[in-house]
């Protein structure tokens, strides 16, 4: 059953641009970031991922594209994680927004909006969420001073 | 009439003590906290409120969940930056007199946070009267620390007391 459903993995995802390997029994699938919304489609419509886990991010200061955009989806039918990751660059970190697949991406996207300042295009409300109104920054990026603290109420003495 | 209500002993018919340390006496033995518990340490803290360690006994018993009828702010676990205009809020809501403990090492100083989110030691932002460090701190550090602010109310002014009294 799981390696049924692995094989399927690998050839339907395996394209032009993209390949998929297996790491710790998750499907890697590594793709640009134009063909994220296509997959993420058919992994929830064709394949079966019914359910969006989440999505980070990971900084890579000295490398171009920097930021790689991570995302994790789960089949509660076939007990299976597929992982999908795409690079984008620090000039324009967007990526296509899931909030017209999955309504949990609204506040998942929210906090990686806060804490490595990805923009997602499509969800309207990238509030803080985790942060607040006037953080400056975003303090999982690498540059983000260690010890810098940004207060919202004035210190006493 | 009873007989011996007529007559008192005469060993309880007065009472010397100065008018500071009579409500100091008072005071120190109706702390009513109220628990800003943000963090694991309130495992400890409940813990200690329980039957085994007992804060009862000091008179520290009844958790107020309004500041307004509290006089003991325990804070107890990591404040953050963002938490910190809520805790100050909740500090000047209080009555006086109020008294402030930092319960565990979060809440004196920030512990191992020192990052974006996290504030270094509520003493920042409130004044605070005993610090508990410890992560979290035994029972009987918290007991110490409740004895310690009893004996500092008690030995300490307190302005209620004036000529009219």
């Amino acid at each position: 059953m799981t390696t049924g459903i692995l094989a399927t993995l690998q050839g339907t995802l395996a394209g032009p641009g993209q390949e998929a390997t297996v790491s710790h029994g998750v499907v890697v699938v590594e793709l640009a970031p134009e063909a994220l919304l296509a997959t993420v489609k058919r992994l929830k419509s064709e394949l079966g991922f019914d359910l969006f886990l989440d999505v980070t991010a990971v900084d890579w200061p000295d490398r171009e594209p920097r930021f790689d955009v991570v995302y994790h989806f789960y089949s509660t039918q076939h007990h299976f994680r597929v992982r999908l990751k795409t690079r984008v660059p620090e000039s324009e970190p967007i990526v296509d927004s899931l909030i017209g697949l999955y309504g949990s991406a609204r506040y998942m996207e929210r906090e990686c909006h806060d804490m490595y300042g990805i923009v997602f295009r499509g969800n309207a409300d990238l509030r803080p969420i985790l942060l607040y109104e006037g953080f400056d920054g975003h303090p999982l990026r690498k540059d983000y001073p260690k010890r810098r603290e940004q207060p919202l109420v004035r210190f006493r003495k | 009439m009873n007989a011996h209500l007529q007559r008192p002993s005469p060993a309880l018919e007065y009472l010397t003590t100065k008018k500071d340390e009579l409500i100091g006496w008072a005071r120190k033995f109706s702390l009513f906290p109220y628990p800003f518990v943000t963090a694991c340490c309130a495992m400890e803290f409940m813990s200690v409120s329980s039957t085994l360690y007992d804060t009862d006994r000091f008179g520290a018993a009844l958790p107020r969940f309004s500041p307004r009828q509290s006089d003991l702010l325990m804070v107890v676990g990591t404040v953050t930056h963002k938490q910190a205009p809520v805790l100050q809020k909740v500090y000047e809501q209080m009555c006086e007199p109020k008294w402030v403990i930092a319960f565990g090492v979060c809440a004196t100083s920030g512990g191992f946070y020192q990052n974006y989110a996290a504030l270094a030691g509520i003493d920042k932002v409130i004044p605070v009267d005993v610090y508990i460090p410890g992560c979290p701190p035994r029972p009987e550090m918290v007991i110490d620390g409740i004895m310690q602010l009893q004996d500092k109310i008690a030995g300490s002014r307190h302005p209620i007391v004036n000529e009219k009294f």
